[in-house]
């Protein structure tokens, strides 16, 4: 027993507070390309950790591998401070809910429910209160005796939900668990999922491509590119300051300046479409007179009036402009052709410019990041 | 240019497949019901007697004599011309001696015109004008009554056939047998093959549709002999089987023209029927429910029992149903291969469809085996509309 303990003791560093440790861990499905590359990441007890990440970006592998459907071809998956690189999925305690609801259509709800708990070889009056906790946890009382057909979209991922969390297992997965639902549904669901959370506190790692979902839901998120993890964050941190120009430009809308650097600072000196010198914070050093491209979000480039209302300025020519309700989104172009995108709120305090009249953008200098590279000036 | 409502094109477009199934199936099942019932060949060789039996009472003892000059006069027009033997053939089938009777008879009238009960005693007798009575009415049970080894007596009152003329009913629950254990054979056998065939990758996924597609592809007769060559006496397997000593020289296996050669040959042709569902239900089923039980804590065997076999018996049910149904109607398989023990009552509708020309007959025993399919397909559409499963 002791042995067991000891050969099973996660590596230092982490401790029996992380409720989930990856190792290295590596797939490959052919033994040539990896679709996940090495992976460290450590999940404490009760966090909500986002895994994010565009298609082919390796999350769903390592998804499947902490489920227990794939084997890692290298590296080691802790949970609960056991090593279950090894262990079938049925073995790891470990409550799931899919992207398409995956409730069993044959069983009624409440059977559905019941089946993680007879399973567990539970007593069937115990079994039977917690269906009833279960439904009420998800405010689904007295659909018990539906069949999962007979409910809607949204209805269905709660019993799911509820399913994945009734046995309490030592780590929740999700694996896009909003992705079949119409956009209003998905914004109750997301709420829905927040106050489980809130509630019973499981270590939930959640996967999605959303990145408004993974920045409204989790404690920390990290961002998968390429098989890698690009950057592990709280939400604000990702948002305010990306370390590199992939998360910054997946990670909300931002604007991507192309820009030609003159000085290291901070801040840092770059030229602008060739005339305007305006200054940001560097993020990587490069040579100088090397390329590099500048990050703004929309929200942060303002109109002004006047050049001297904003330590840095660009002349820029508004090309569209789109009404959204509560704010108005312009795309504007500097004079070498590239866009950049604005909004300005609807609160009655700005005039809105015409289509092709010519405008000041600034921004504070705190607000801009420089990337080295950057020569695609693609916006997202 | 005037346009047509929608509703008159559905029509039209549909109108074409509509004719030919009215006329090459609905049809012929409506006269098959129809000629199980209705019987006027001895009605319109008896017309006059048919009217004057009409008012007798069959408890009253004889017909008057009314009955008897109108048979007289019946029997005089048909003479001549062969009618009379058709009517004696007729009534002979109902009951032995009447051939006889009527020949004589009719012969009698004809040359000497006596009274009839001086040609033969037996008109003396009430029975046989019961059945004359009966026989006379075009609509009749009788048909069916046989069919289930049941007949009427001249008293009225329904009793079963002698003993060494029952055979329908014997017939009829060796059909539902060997259905049922084709059928079953068919489960047992498929339902791995199913599974197989819907995981598969793509090429053994060929490979394995090859198989279960090539009794489709191959023509009855050349797959009937492949199985006789192969199940013979001096075939294939029973030299395989005494050459390994498993069987002596002496005891070699009859697997063939006998109800195992049915068996054998039954099951393999009608295998595509119930895998081929059951793959496309189990090709429905997204690895995602697999994999939820899996996450919920239940192993393969508590996984296969508790989700993906309930989700996969709708196909289960619609393949069993399906080979369950062609093997009540088959013909060709045990006819070639049956044997004197492996017919089925399919080979009795077509032996008195064609031999015997006892289409009443045949018409009744086709009708029972279409009611015992549309109840079984009705019960089967009630059981998966319910959700049960």
């Amino acid at each position: 027993m002791l042995n067991a303990a000891v050969k099973n003791r996660p590596p230092s560093g982490a401790t029996f507070e992380h409720a989930v440790v990856l190792q290295n861990v590596v797939k490959s499905y052919d033994g040539t390309t990896q679709v996940v590359k090495g992976v460290d990441l450590s999940v404490r007890s009760g966090e909500f950790l986002t895994i994010l990440g565009p298609s082919g970006s390796g999350k769903t592998s390592l998804l499947m591998m902490l489920a227990g459907f794939e084997q890692p071809s290298d590296g080691a998956i802790i949970i609960g401070g056991r090593d279950v690189s090894r262990q079938p999925a049925h073995k790891r305690n470990i409550g799931m809910v899919f992207q398409q609801y995956a409730l069993f259509p044959h069983l009624t709800v409440a059977q559905n429910l019941a089946f993680p708990l007879e399973m567990r070889r539970m007593g069937r009056r115990e079994i039977d209160d917690r269906v009833g906790w279960a439904l009420n946890l998800v405010k689904l009382e007295g659909l018990g005796a539906r069949r999962p057909a007979q409910l809607s979209g949204g209805q269905q991922q709660r019993i799911a939900v509820a399913r994945a969390l009734i046995f309490e297992p030592q780590l929740v997965l999700m694996d896009e668990p909003l992705g079949a639902l119409d956009k209003q549904l998905r914004q109750q669901m997301q709420d829905e999922i927040a106050r489980l959370h809130h509630e019973l506190r499981p270590t939930i790692i959640y996967v999605t491509h959303d990145q408004g979902e993974a920045i409204s839901l989790s404690d920390r998120v990290a961002v998968f590119e390429g098989g890698k993890i690009s950057q592990i964050d709280p939400p604000t941190a990702l948002y305010n300051a990306p370390r590199n120009d992939f998360v910054a430009g997946f990670i909300g809308e931002n604007n991507r300046i192309p820009a030609r650097i003159i000085s290291h600072g901070p801040p840092s000196r770059l030229a602008v479409s060739g005339r305007a010198i305006v200054s940001a914070l560097s993020v990587d050093i490069a040579p100088t007179e090397t390329h590099a491209c500048i990050m703004i979000r929309p929200e942060r480039l303002r109109r002004v009036a006047h050049l001297c209302q904003l330590p840095n300025t660009i002349d820029v020519v508004v090309s569209e402009v789109s009404y959204h309700g509560d704010s108005y989104r312009l795309r504007a172009s500097l004079d070498d052709g590239i866009d950049v995108i604005t909004r300005i709120p609807n609160d009655g305090t700005q005039s809105i410019p015409d289509i092709g009249e010519s405008i000041l953008l600034g921004w504070s200098t705190e607000d801009a990041r420089a990337f080295a590279g950057g020569v695609s000036a693609t916006i997202r | 240019m005037r346009q047509r409502s929608p509703h008159r094109t559905g029509w039209t477009l549909v109108l074409p497949l509509l004719v030919f199934t009215l006329v090459t199936f609905l049809a012929p099942i409506g006269f098959m019901l129809w000629k199980s019932v209705y019987d006027p060949e001895v009605a319109g060789l008896l017309g006059q007697t048919r009217q004057a039996l009409a008012k007798w009472q069959t408890s009253t003892g004889l017909p008057g004599p009314e009955g008897f000059d109108a048979l007289s006069r019946d029997l005089r027009d048909l003479t001549g011309d062969g009618r009379v033997s058709q009517l004696a053939l007729r009534l002979n089938r109902e009951r032995s001696g009447m051939r006889q009777l009527i020949e004589v008879t009719a012969d009698a009238i004809a040359e000497y015109d006596r009274p009839l009960l001086e040609i033969d005693p037996r008109w003396g007798d009430p029975d046989t004008w019961v059945l004359l009575k009966r026989m006379t009415q075009p609509l009749t049970a009788r048909y069916f009554l046989s069919a289930v080894d049941l007949q009427q007596t001249p008293q009225g009152s329904i009793v079963r056939q002698d003993e060494s003329r029952r055979i329908y009913v014997y017939l009829f629950g060796r059909t539902i047998l060997v259905a049922s254990v084709v059928t079953a054979v068919c489960i047992i056998l498929g339902y791995p093959f199913a599974y197989a065939l819907a995981t598969a990758r793509p090429r053994m996924q060929r490979l394995l549709f090859f198989i279960v597609m090539l009794p489709f592809w191959t023509s009855l007769l050349v797959r009937t002999t492949a199985w006789i060559v192969l199940l013979q006496r001096r075939g294939v397997l029973n030299e395989i089987l005494v050459a390994m000593n498993i069987v002596s020289e002496r005891s070699r296996l009859e697997l063939i023209y006998n109800l195992s050669g049915t068996l054998i040959v039954m099951t393999h042709v009608l295998l595509p029927f119930f895998v081929l569902p059951l793959y496309a239900v189990m090709k429905g089923i997204p690895k995602q429910y697999v994999r939820a039980g899996k996450s919920l804590g239940a192993g393969p065997v508590r996984v296969f029992l508790r989700i993906y076999l309930p989700m996969t018996l709708p196909g289960v049910l619609a393949g069993a149903a399906l080979v369950f149904i062609l093997s009540l109607g088959y013909y060709v398989t045990p006819a070639l291969v049956g044997g004197r023990t492996g017919q089925l009552i399919s080979n009795q509708i077509a032996f008195h469809v064609q031999t015997s020309l006892n289409w009443g007959l045949a018409a009744a025993l086709g009708s029972i085996l279409l009611v015992i399919v549309v109840v079984l397909t009705m019960l089967l559409s009630r059981v998966t509309q319910r959700g049960v499963l």
